[in-house]
């Protein structure tokens, strides 16, 4: 099983985001469950959202405490909030940010065994014209992490979002897919 | 019969609720917001919005009107459905006994929330738990599968024994969780579940009829006692319904309480709903560590399967009643009907009641691990070191 934690503010869309990986997965043939943090949900708190992702029927109904991937939609997130509390051994990060990898690591209390970097927001600015970074970041997790094709990535997208609002969405994931720099530490 | 096959969607509880509601073909559906079961009555605005299900829906302004109006669809012979939580559902107390004393069929969701104050919207099943006495039978449903299934399979059985059933799911874990629920075609489910064949009808004016009318010392008693025996009765027909689901459509749930590893076991884990599944993956992993540890989840707390109990209490040493409710000045509810249901039986399993998360506090494998530890203990020295443990409180 894979357990991924989505770190945003409210109205970035972080909990979107954990159900469209969720899509994605699931159209890939595997089992998958997706949820919010169980909270209040203001816009511009810290927010935080959650995927699983198993070859098989998943049961287990907690929240995750220990996970493998830690998606960041905010970089100021990284002052604030712990994002690799709980992270596991050999387990990877990715961070919509313009700060270098070093500026970034400095900022992460446990080194992750990969980084993944991108300049969502800028995307997200160019493509949508709003500076929501949930779709894009999701192009960072097919690039860094492999658990799930873009392709599939951009179909559960473009079902999420209808019409030109999907392909937009769509677009953005893989300008983010394509400029998302993944470093091995 | 038509070939199954399932239409799989990756859906939160509350649309699981939704897509059944639509399904099982529902014409009345009166209802009330209320966090977390708002976006149940959404989707099914939604469909009958964008044109795919017929429904008449009453938007009300409170739930006590939310549960009249279903019950006045209800005996004009309609199909009907409404859903709530928490103080929703205690602001409909009165007449959920209005619905069973009549014996109408109707179908609540109840999304199991904390009642305030203070104030939470989170998990606890107190709520519904708390409507015990009102006539109505209850469904707790692990995930949402069992929500959807639960809510087509409870429209069978409330229509053939003419009483009422709630299904119940868990705040956020389920109603906001998003998972891979299996849906039936509609013309599978329209075999399953045919169009509802009502005994009597307000509508029906050449064999005009009263609802709620007065009956006297005379007569109320008898009334009592036909409830009484209708949720006995259902048993065999919670049974068959849910061999008829098995046999149509794979998932079997002609047990009343899902048993796991309970002929090895020196212990179980008993409960309700969505912790059940945690417990389930905790059990495989305690197992494969050497632990004889299984699982009893109890799906109908109304009627309660006292049957069914009994034949695993006769199997273990003990069991760990895991209850997300408190009835105070006593116990866990669970582990007070299970108690009760064994007393003047020949089982006497060492039982012990755990409180656990309370208005939505974590309930982890950790924690399933840590219960398992406490029970060994129990079991290996034969004494029982309390009887009701608040395990989640801070210390």
């Amino acid at each position: 099983m894979i357990e991924i934690r989505f770190h945003g503010r409210g109205g970035q869309g972080a909990v979107t985001a954990a159900n469209i990986l969720a899509s994605s997965a699931f159209k890939e043939g595997k089992y998958v469950q997706a949820f919010p943090f169980f909270g209040v949900e203001r816009r511009g708190a810290p927010v935080t959202a959650f995927t699983r992702i198993d070859d098989k029927p998943i049961r287990i109904k907690t929240q995750i405490y220990e996970p493998d991937i830690v998606v960041v939609l905010d970089p100021s997130l990284l002052e604030t909030v712990d994002v690799t509390a709980g992270l596991k051994d050999g387990g990877t990060v990715i961070v919509n940010t313009e700060k270098s990898k070093d500026e970034v690591l400095k900022e992460l209390k446990k080194k992750p065994a990969k980084l993944a970097l991108v300049d969502a927001t800028t995307i997200a600015l160019e493509v949508l014209g709003l500076p929501i970074t949930n779709t894009a970041i999701l192009g960072a997790v097919a690039k860094a992490t492999g658990i799930v094709g873009l392709d599939y990535v951009k179909e559960a997208i473009k079902e999420t979002f209808s019409g030109a609002l999907g392909e937009k969405n769509a677009k953005a994931a893989e300008e983010a897919y394509n400029k998302t720099v993944v470093y091995e530490l | 019969m038509a070939e199954y096959k399932p239409i799989r969607k990756v859906v939160s509880g509350n649309y699981a609720a939704a897509y059944a509601v639509k399904h099982a073909r529902v014409q009345v559906v009166a209802a009330y917001p209320i966090t977390p079961q708002t976006s149940i009555i959404e989707k099914i605005a939604e469909f009958i919005a964008n044109g795919e299900a017929d429904i008449q829906y009453v938007p009300v302004e409170s739930e006590h009107s939310a549960m009249a109006a279903t019950i006045g669809a209800s005996a004009t012979g309609a199909r009907a459905f409404t859903a709530t939580a928490a103080q929703g559902l205690a602001l409909m107390h009165e007449m959920l006994h209005w619905a069973s004393g009549a014996r109408l069929p109707i179908v609540m969701v109840d999304v199991n929330r904390a009642m305030a104050p203070p104030w939470s919207v989170w998990d606890d099943q107190t709520d519904s738990l708390a409507q015990r006495d009102t006539g109505w039978m209850q469904f707790y449903a692990e995930n949402n599968q069992e929500v959807y299934d639960g809510v087509l399979m409870a429209f069978k059985v409330a229509e053939t024994v003419n009483v009422p059933i709630m299904v119940v799911e868990s705040a956020f874990i389920l109603s906001h969780t998003y998972d891979v629920v299996e849906m039936i075609p509609q013309e599978l489910v329209d075999e399953f579940l045919p169009p509802r064949k009502p005994l009597y009808t307000l509508t029906d004016f050449d064999n005009p009829i009263s609802v709620g009318a007065l009956a006297t010392p005379a007569d109320y008693y008898e009334f009592r006692y036909k409830l009484a025996k209708a949720h006995e009765d259902a048993k065999k027909i919670i049974k068959e319904v849910g061999r008829e689901f098995g046999e149509r459509f794979g998932r079997d749930y002609s047990d009343m309480i899902e048993k796991g590893h309970v002929d090895d076991a020196d212990f179980v884990f008993m409960g309700l709903g969505s912790l059940m599944g945690t417990v389930k993956e905790a059990v495989d992993l305690l197992r494969s560590e050497g632990y004889r540890v299984g699982y009893a989840k109890v799906r109908w707390f109304r009627p309660f399967p006292r049957e069914e109990l009994l034949e695993i209490a006769e199997k273990v040493k003990g069991i760990a009643v895991l209850d997300r409710n408190f009835s105070f000045g006593q116990e866990g509810i669970l582990f007070n009907e299970a108690k009760g249901a064994l007393y003047g039986t020949g089982a006497r399993p060492i039982m012990k009641n755990y409180i656990v998360g309370l208005g939505g506090r974590d309930f982890t494998v950790r924690d399933v691990r840590a219960i398992a530890e406490n029970m060994k203990a129990i079991i290996e020295s034969g004494k029982l070191d309390r009887e009701v443990e608040w395990f989640h409180l801070k210390r």
